[in-house]
């Protein structure tokens, strides 16, 4: 951030240490604010940019995830009683996907905790929530910051990206199992790097101090180069995440912490989330909440649907049948998914609707040319993810 | 006290023996429940204790007046066959005027000094000020209703309260609406024209609160507190003989007599959790002794920041918890005198009541203006009692005792109580001085308790009398936090009994009473 001199107030989107790499790659001028940082939402095409995902090796600036530092001789008993998982049972480095509730039981985010070291941890998560955090720690011998101006993040992401980092330089990068976490001396820099992401695909998240950025970007971009590596924004990053099934904060969900009205709160259980709630490590918040719900059974469930046509079912609201009188749901995400070659969504279904194999109705809107046209698409509800190739989890992934 | 070895389990474990602790073991063990109080001074009372503070000076440390007990309780508990004696009762209350005659205020055939304005306006004041707090006291009873449910008892308990309100009349009703928001200040300019006056009855509002009169609310607080005095039979101000401590040996000994086991010198150190439910205590010594309840008497933040610990809660109600407003504003000042006081103006029968220094609402008001930056009173004001007058057995013979609650010592002293403490003093001494000429040289000793004393000696977070500020937002439903209001908290086998929870402190009882009945429905027989 090295221009930064203006005060805040005239410049209150920050720029990420690769800004101006990215600034010069951007084709077609389309940025995004993102956690306070602008950052890249379409490069040159969406189509080109997600296949690069499928086909090649992304880079992908995660900069603005919000990291936060949690350490202490009580960061464990603090992340138990914070997060619905047992952070007991993470091993040194490795990552685990984890998310957090309010009293009554409804999430407030996700994210990933990182295990560095004895004592220390790193959540990464997509919101700014210092003070729950804070406010959690009141009781244990704790110390929480937050990280993310200080260290750059970079997704490489694509079933090239181990060859990409080996040519990089990153001996034995493929050796790092999913969820894992290596450490890496690149010249003069430090690098750490987890094999986690938000694709489905195979690929990796490096951290590295600001300073490192660029050079390991320019790196990245040579030693990429025959391998089709390609900057991507997020766009194409959303079309990933959906085949993967993973979830958006306020597209698939709102933090509790915001909603407004009533009934818009959502619980693990209800998004699908169950098998991250550990009933039996003791005490975390929102657990009496969350056993109450389970043993009523959730009201409704974050589903894939399956949907007839190749019109992308947009915050389609759902319907038992084809005459749209009885409403059962909503579409929370849905795109023409390029890889399967189906119509794909992420929507919320009350019960008993929600059962794998069970049809509901989506009303699709679509705009031809200005003029409206509706549609009554059956849709079916399915397995999730829709698309998880077995690259994903291969170690050592295939040479390239 | 019971000198057989006691079972290392009892249906219910009662932390603390302060009077609500009592009142709620007494309650239980009549129920049948075995119990056990566990109270960590060396006798039992909590604030509410009668102890040396001088040789052959005894006071009560803490509460030094009984006027909103209910009379129901007293008889329920059958205090009296249990030793509870009256040194005073239906006593005087005295608002001191500098350099002038002082207003006699109660009982309401001897008053005196109004001017017949001000007679006038007090009788029909306090008439229509005791029909609200009739209109409020059948709340006291019960637990209050739980926010945001739709069951029944909920709805009912609210629908009761604003029938309550308009069963008043469409008068009374949109006056009790008009001032409940006010504050105490402008509502007493509206009525009186006595500074005096007006400051005694501004001083009620605002004694053992974080307010002065003009603090939005005040007119809440006074109504809460004539609230109280109405669900205790308005039976008016009265002194135990030997004083609240003895009323707590009263207590005590109806527990006892009904099946409890009392152990002093127990501190508890944390309440156990076993399968998200609290199954027992384990004291200071190491010592863990089980119940199927674990009552505490303790403030919230107390009962559940240390005892409980917050890996047992969740976050947002621990933030609750620890949001909660505790900081004691008042001191306690006790005097051991050679000879009887002498107020200006005072008589002998006047001693024996009730004496308020707050000779205006003006005065009241800018005493607490030091206390918002953390400074002491330097001109404080004061609710004075002398015990003695009403019971000699507390000073050696002809010697008297002074006990004053002074206004305001805020619990976080900028300078710090190391530095502050004597200053503090002084200027209490010297406010004594102005309204009782001569009473320094009879002082054979002084001690002072700040709220940071009341913290260390009474065990209540920020030596907050009340375990909490009364106001309207840590009232009733929201007493000490939603969540807990209604004597049950979020851990199953905890429940709450003190002055922190509805409806509250002053040495009332009824939390201690409705905590058990709580305690009753869940409790196993």
């Amino acid at each position: 951030m090295a221009e930064t001199v203006a005060p805040h107030f005239k410049q209150p989107l920050l720029k990420t240490p690769f800004h101006d790499r990215a600034r010069a790659l951007s084709q077609v001028d389309s940025f995004i604010p993102w956690a306070g940082y602008t950052t890249v939402d379409v490069f040159t095409t969406v189509e080109q940019e997600y296949f690069a995902i499928r086909n090649a090796t992304t880079l992908y600036d995660l900069t603005p995830m919000v990291k936060y530092r949690v350490a202490g001789p009580e960061a464990l008993p603090y992340l138990n009683r914070l997060v619905t998982r047992d952070v007991a049972k993470l091993k040194p480095d490795r990552v685990a996907y984890c998310v957090w509730c309010n009293d009554a039981g409804h999430l407030i985010d996700d994210g990933t905790i990182f295990r560095l070291g004895a004592g220390e941890y790193r959540i990464c998560t997509a919101e700014r929530q210092i003070d729950w955090l804070l406010d959690s720690a009141i009781g244990f011998d704790v110390e929480i910051s937050e990280v993310t101006e200080q260290i750059a993040a970079l997704a490489v992401q694509g079933p090239t990206s181990c060859a990409v980092l080996k040519a990089l330089g990153l001996q034995g990068i493929e050796k790092l199992k999913p969820f894992e976490i290596g450490n890496f001396a690149l010249g003069s820099h430090r690098l750490t790097v987890s094999r986690t992401g938000f694709t489905g695909d195979l690929g990796y998240e490096l951290w590295m101090e600001p300073a490192a950025a660029e050079s390991i970007w320019d790196g990245l971009m040579v030693a990429g180069y025959s391998r089709g590596i390609r900057a991507i924004g997020s766009q194409a990053l959303n079309v990933a995440r959906i085949e993967a099934g993973f979830l958006l904060p306020n597209v698939d969900f709102v933090s509790a912490e915001h909603t407004i009205r009533t009934g818009r709160d959502r619980s693990p259980l209800e998004l699908g989330l169950g098998w991250l709630v550990d009933w039996g490590k003791g005490h975390f918040t929102g657990r009496r909440a969350l056993h109450n719900e389970m043993i009523q059974g959730p009201r409704r469930h974050l589903v894939g649907l399956d949907i007839a046509g190749n019109k992308p079912a947009h915050n389609a609201l759902l319907y038992t049948d084809d005459s749209g009188k009885r409403e059962i749901g909503h579409v929370t995400s849905a795109i023409w998914s390029p890889t399967c070659k189906r119509n794909i969504a992420l929507a919320m279904v009350d019960a008993p609707h929600f059962q794998i194999g069970s049809t509901v109705w989506a009303e699709i809107y679509l705009n031809r040319e200005l003029v409206w046209e509706r549609r009554m698409s059956r849709a079916q509800v399915v397995e999730r993810p829709f698309f998880a190739p077995d690259r994903r989890r291969a170690t050592p992934p295939a040479d390239f | 006290m019971a000198a057989v070895s006691p079972p290392a389990h009892y249906d219910c474990v009662i932390v603390g023996g302060g009077h609500n602790g009592l009142v709620c073991a007494a309650t239980l063990a009549r129920g049948g429940r075995s119990v056990l109080v566990l109270e960590a001074a060396a006798q039992v009372g909590g604030a509410a204790v009668t102890r040396e503070f001088a040789p052959g000076f005894r006071v009560s440390a803490g509460a030094h007046l009984l006027h909103l007990m209910p009379a129901t309780l007293l008889r329920e508990l059958n205090l009296e066959s249990h030793g509870l004696e009256w040194a005073a009762q239906d006593m005087t209350t005295v608002a001191l005027v500098p350099d002038g005659a002082p207003l006699n205020l109660a009982p309401e055939e001897s008053r005196r000094g109004l001017s017949p304005a001000d007679a006038e306006a007090y009788a029909a004041f306090t008439a229509r000020m005791r029909r609200f707090a009739a209109a409020l006291a059948p709340m006291f009873s019960r637990p209050p209703p739980r926010l945001g449910t739709t069951a029944w008892a909920d709805r009912l308990a609210l629908l009761r309260l604003g029938w309550q309100i308009r069963k008043l009349g469409r008068r009374d009703m949109r006056e009790l609406l008009r001032i409940g928001g006010m504050n105490v200040y402008d509502l007493l300019e509206e009525n009186f024209e006595s500074s005096a006056l007006k400051g005694a009855l501004g001083l009620d509002a605002v004694l053992g609160a974080n307010f002065g009169p003009r603090s939005p609310g005040t007119v809440l607080t006074l109504l809460y507190r004539m609230a109280a005095e109405s669900a205790a039979g308005d039976s008016g101000l009265s002194q135990p003989k030997g004083g609240l401590g003895a009323f707590c040996d009263a207590l005590a000994k109806a527990a006892t007599t009904a099946g409890a086991t009392i152990r002093v010198g127990a501190p508890v150190a944390s309440i156990r959790v076993e399968g998200d439910r609290a199954v027992g205590v384990v004291l200071d010594s190491g010592e863990s002794i089980g119940a199927h309840s674990v009552v505490s008497s303790a403030d919230p933040k107390t009962t559940f920041l240390r005892l409980l610990g917050p890996r047992h809660l969740d976050t947002g109600f621990v933030r609750r918890v620890n949001h909660i407003r505790c900081r004691g504003l008042a001191a306690k000042l006790h005097l051991a005198l050679n000879r009887a006081p002498t107020f200006s103006g005072v008589g002998e029968a006047g001693l024996c009541g009730r004496l308020l220094v707050a000779p205006s609402l003006q005065h009241i008001e800018h005493a607490y203006n030091h206390a918002k930056y953390g400074e002491f009173s330097a001109a404080p004001v004061m609710e004075i009692t002398v015990p003695t007058a009403n019971d000699p057995s507390l000073a050696p013979a002809g010697q008297h005792v002074l006990s004053a609650i002074v206004q305001y010592a805020p619990y976080a002293l900028k300078e710090g109580w190391q530095n502050g403490r004597q200053r503090c003093l002084e200027a209490a001494l010297d406010q004594l001085e102005r309204y009782a000429p001569g009473l320094r040289a009879g002082i054979i000793a002084a001690e002072l308790l700040t709220p940071a004393d009341m913290e260390q000696e009474f065990g209540m977070t920020g030596g907050h009398w009340h375990h909490g500020e009364l106001a309207f937002d840590q009232f009733l439903m929201v007493r000490p936090v939603p969540g807990a209001a209604q004597y049950r908290t979020p851990l199953d086998g905890l429940f709450l009994c003190g002055a922190g929870s509805h409806p509250g402190g002053g040495v009332m009882g009824i939390a201690g009473r409705n905590a058990a009945q709580e305690v009753l429905k869940v409790s196993p027989n």
